[in-house]
């Protein structure tokens, strides 16, 4: 197909094709697609229809992995990755694009053509999930119900493709196992099973501010009439935010989360793992970056300083926590926050971090002032569910899912996780303040080949850093461990270690002259304040 | 009015060359100009093979990108110098353009060594060092179902590897009994052997290559071994090392043998005028290396030093403790210190290799003094700061035994061997 336009390939058999028992495990997973669809024009089936379908999509990813990898040597292989239409931008990748794409949109705002019918009987393809649903939580199927299935379906068929890829690798191994046992056991049987047990819908590991909802007067409201479950439940969330999240971060890294845990992580890992090399490594991506994933989480928490805000009482005879008294102390609590961080860790942050937390911070408690002062009952000029209407529709549903899967094929499996995720945003700060987690470079042995960079999902320059004897420190970084897997000369180890020169930007390669090593770590030392330029 | 800064040009953008500029622009402003006949940018040697198997495009190997030169003030010249007047300080380049230098690094590589085989220059005969070479092989694979590749060594297992990518057939006359034999102990290069014979490569040993024969269009049609057999092919790869590429400098003043010969301080012989990397050739020993080292890490090394040199640190090349990797197919190999293929005198080895024949470990001492010399590490990552220290401060066998453990670079999770080593060698040694 295209690949002779990308690369310099004019050989004759580069080796993208596939091999007969591939075809055919390719056919049965089709053939799976194909029932859903047929349902979607309300083809009716029988109760297995359902299990038909289901089956023969896990069936089809199955028998292709096994034919991949069963048999052949344990060791990565990325043969052909750049010669395949399908994951290196050619028109397979663009078809799947644009089709996930497409099922987004119709997902998060036309579920009516699924057949989702909140007043009745639903038709199409919510149909078709409506026994499965009924059989976990008693209740008909809703377009989240056919998305949650399908997406746990996803995490676990291509999980297993992803296990025997790396299965020489048993931090991958294990680690895989994780995803799949926290998206099928917490995201998306246990709050269904909550939901047939008359509690709230609940899951404890969608943490606020990726789980933006939390706090939303509906969801506080489902909470409170739950009685002692459900303040448990926000005590949870809350407890998650300030205490588990940034102790477990302490320890291990954001990864403990990003590529262990979260479902938004989970996929990217497993369904989203032959379009890692994808991601942007240029410079000027990773400005972009730092810009757009802290707006995002900005926006998350004036949102739900808003929604909560409106959610409360004036009158403190009620609940000691009024409107005043929640608005000021989260004033306080950023104020305390960010002059902790400039205090203790300022020769930590670049420049321009410094800058854009200041601008942030002055903007947040400039809109507050105003508004509070004004007396205008809104804190941020809008009401708070009209700032989580907003917050839905442009990160929840377009960022996150429109863009953050459905482009997987064409900009790279975590899209959302780099650029977007408000809960990625917080945890890098920890991992790169706070945490004992790094990506150790091994002496002098890079060879600059750019394997790492090349396989980091999150769009990291491993290798710059590598090829100059510095360890990774990086607040993106998921800790997915593939820059380690690929590296042909042992030199990348992801480890939680002691924090004293977990940075060391004065590191050099190993091998040469100690005293012309100690001359060079020298003039590292003294260029630091004008090098701007990575040498 | 300043004086205009010192002119560094550097012929070579590989690793020595792009080395030696980004440390002189570190610490100083001098102008620098590096020229390469080969490519715009600098790219990853060692990551060739990664671009034909398609786990990377050719931006990918390139370590840096456009921004970085121009905000570093490097100046990038894509020409071939034909001609040096060191006299005059002046450089021809093949357009017949002349470009003034005040102090000169030569940064040029090496090529492919061919040794006169009848039927070398055939088509589809080619070696592997350049960005050419690999549009080259792009070519000849082509519709090629057979490959023979003279020589085992590193660059013919990467041949070997990327060839196999494109189910091409592969078969390697080895002139030793073993791969890699005159490096690597015997017990290694047999398990080496047996991993790439596993990846459906034929070895064939102690056979070497009497000539290449072609067919009437001028492209190799078979090549006869020394041991008088024919095996018909479609490509030839050669990989029985490679020589320093110093061709241009024949008219020179610049006094040259195998490579071009430098004093320790990198200095050729015609003032301000330097060399680095595989074109190299050290007069004076250094401790047990080699005169002439193509290898990636030895030609960084002397990007590093020469740069003081130039900036006026005037700094011996002195490198530290032997390191060097490579990756078999799926077994990485790493080495420190020395384990030589033939022991030396006094020197012993223990081998330990793991049941699923895919780790190995083989460690050098001195029977006498204890001493600890050097391992060959297979399928274990080990760190190369701790064998560094190791080796630096003469650590004793047994400690270096005892204390394995440190030393592990492996992912997390990974199993562990080193009480299994630790008891084998035991055996091994009250045996001996």
């Amino acid at each position: 197909m295209s690949n002779t336009k990308h690369n310099m390939s004019l050989a004759g058999e580069p080796p993208n094709r596939l091999n007969t028992t591939q075809k055919i495990a390719t056919g049965i997973g089709w053939t799976g697609v194909f029932i859903l669809t047929l349902s979607l024009f309300n083809v009716s089936f029988p109760d297995w229809g359902l299990w038909l379908s289901l089956g023969l999509i896990a069936l089809g990813v199955i028998i292709f992995a096994n034919d991949q990898y069963l048999g052949k040597p344990t060791a990565v292989k990325n043969n052909g990755i750049w010669f395949k239409s399908m994951t290196s931008r050619g028109v397979l990748a663009w078809g799947t694009g644009i089709l996930l794409t497409l099922f987004y949109i119709v997902l998060y705002w036309h579920p009516q053509y699924l057949g989702y019918n909140p007043d009745g009987a639903n038709s199409g393809i919510i149909a078709l999930f409506d026994p499965l649903s009924r059989m976990i939580s008693g209740l008909p199927a809703s377009q989240w119900f056919v998305y949650g299935t399908l997406y746990t379906l996803a995490i676990l068929a291509f999980g297993y493709k992803f296990l025997l890829k790396y299965r020489h690798n048993r931090y991958e191994v294990i680690r895989t196992f994780s995803v799949m046992f926290f998206q099928l056991g917490f995201a998306f049987l246990l709050p269904e099973i909550l939901m047939r047990l008359n509690q709230p819908y609940y899951n404890p590991v969608n943490i606020w501010p990726l789980n933006y909802d939390l706090f939303a007067d509906y969801k506080l409201q489902e909470f409170f009439s739950a009685g002692n479950v459900g303040v448990l439940m926000i005590l949870f969330g809350i407890a998650s935010i300030f205490i588990i999240t940034p102790i477990l971060t302490y320890f291990y890294g954001k990864r403990w989360y990003c590529s262990w845990v979260c479902g938004c992580g989970g996929l990217a890992e497993t369904a989203g793992d032959p379009y890692r090399h994808l991601s942007d490594k240029s410079r000027s991506a990773w400005k972009f970056e730092r810009w757009i994933i802290h707006s995002v989480l900005v926006f998350v928490v004036v949102m739900t300083i808003g929604v909560i805000y409106s959610f409360l009482n004036d009158n403190p005879a009620d609940f000691w926590l009024t409107k005043d008294v929640f608005l000021w102390s989260s004033a306080g609590f950023l104020v305390l926050f960010f002059a902790l961080i400039m205090i203790f860790k300022k020769d930590q942050l670049a420049a321009d971090a410094k800058k854009a937390a200041t601008i942030f911070l002055v903007v947040i408690l400039a809109i507050i002032s105003v508004n509070y002062f004004s007396g205008n009952g809104n804190i941020f000029f809008f009401h708070g569910s009209q700032l989580r209407t907003w917050y839905g529709f442009f990160i929840g549903a377009a960022f996150s899912g429109v863009i953050g899967v459905g482009f997987y094929p064409i900009f790279g499996n975590r899209v959302w996780c780099r650029f977007g995720c408000p809960m990625a945003a917080i945890l890098g700060m920890q991992q790169r303040l706070f945490s004992r987690f790094r990506i150790t470079t091994n002496g002098g042995q890079c060879i600059s080949c750019g394997n790492c960079s090349t396989y980091c999902e999150m769009g990291i320059d491993v290798r710059a850093y590598a090829q100059k004897g510095e360890n990774i420190v990086r607040s993106s970084c998921v800790g997915c461990g593939i820059c380690a897997d690929v590296c042909p000369r042992g030199v990348l180890k992801l480890e939680n270690g002691p924090r004293e020169k977990r940075i060391n930007g004065d590191g050099v390669l190993l091998g040469n002259d100690v005293d012309l090593l100690d001359l060079i770590r020298e003039q590292k030392q003294s260029n630091k304040e004008t090098e701007s330029s990575r040498l | 009015m300043s004086k205009e800064p010192e002119h560094v040009v550097i012929i070579g953008n590989g690793v020595a060359g792009i080395t030696a500029a980004r440390h002189i622009r570190k610490i100083s402003d001098k102008r620098i100009t590096v020229i390469s006949a080969e490519s715009d940018y600098f790219f990853s040697r060692t990551a060739l093979m990664y671009v034909y198997m398609g786990h990377m495009k050719w931006k990918n190997i390139e370590p840096y990108e456009e921004w970085f030169w121009k905000e570093n003030r490097i100046e990038l010249k894509r020409a071939r110098v034909e001609k040096l007047n060191t006299a005059a300080k002046i450089l021809i380049f093949e357009s017949g353009e002349q470009m003034d230098y005040d102090k000169l690094i030569l940064a040029t590589g090496s090529l492919p060594r061919k040794i006169g085989w009848e039927g070398e220059n055939l088509k589809g005969v080619q070696g592997l060092v350049t960005k050419q070479d690999l549009e080259l092989l792009e070519e000849n694979s082509q519709g090629c179902k057979k490959a023979v590749i003279v020589g085992g060594g590193l660059i013919g297992v990467e041949l070997a590897e990327m060839l196999h990518t494109r189910n091409i057939e592969v078969t390697m006359l080895i002139r030793e009994q073993s791969f890699w034999r005159n490096v690597l102990p015997e017990k290694d290069a047999a398990f080496i052997s047996e991993h790439i014979e596993s990846h459906g490569v034929e070895l064939e040993f102690g056979t070497q290559l009497d000539k290449i024969i072609g067919d009437e269009t001028g492209r190799v049609r078979a090549i006869l071994t020394s041991t008088g057999e024919e095996i018909f092919c479609d490509l030839v790869g050669l990989s029985i090392g490679v020589v320093p590429n110093i061709s241009f400098l024949k008219d020179s003043e610049i006094e040259t043998n195998v490579g071009i010969l430098v004093d320790p301080y990198l200095q050729t012989s015609v003032e301000d005028v330097f060399a680095v990397g595989d074109c190299v050739q050290q007069r004076e020993q250094i401790d047990d290396r080699s005169p002439v080292e193509a290898v990636w890490y030895t030609a960084r090394m002397m990007g590093e030093t020469v740069a003081q040199t130039v900036c006026g640190n005037l700094f011996r090349y002195n490198p530290g403790k032997w390191f060097n990797s490579a990756k078999f197919f799926d077994i990485e190999y790493q080495t420190y210190g020395r384990v030589w293929p033939d022991p030396k005198e006094d020197e012993q080895h223990l081998h330990w290799e793991h049941k699923n024949r895919e780790k190995a470990i083989t460690i050098a001492f001195n029977t006498k003094s204890g001493k600890f010399l050097g391992i060959n590490t297979f399928g274990i990552r080990m760190k190369h700061e701790v064998f560094d220290e190791w080796l630096r401060e003469e650590k004793g066998l047994e400690f270096v035994l005892t204390n394995l453990r440190n030393a592990n670079f492996d992912p997390e999770f990974y199993s562990r061997h080193e009480k299994e080593i630790f008891s084998s060698f035991k055996e091994d040694f009250v045996r001996s």
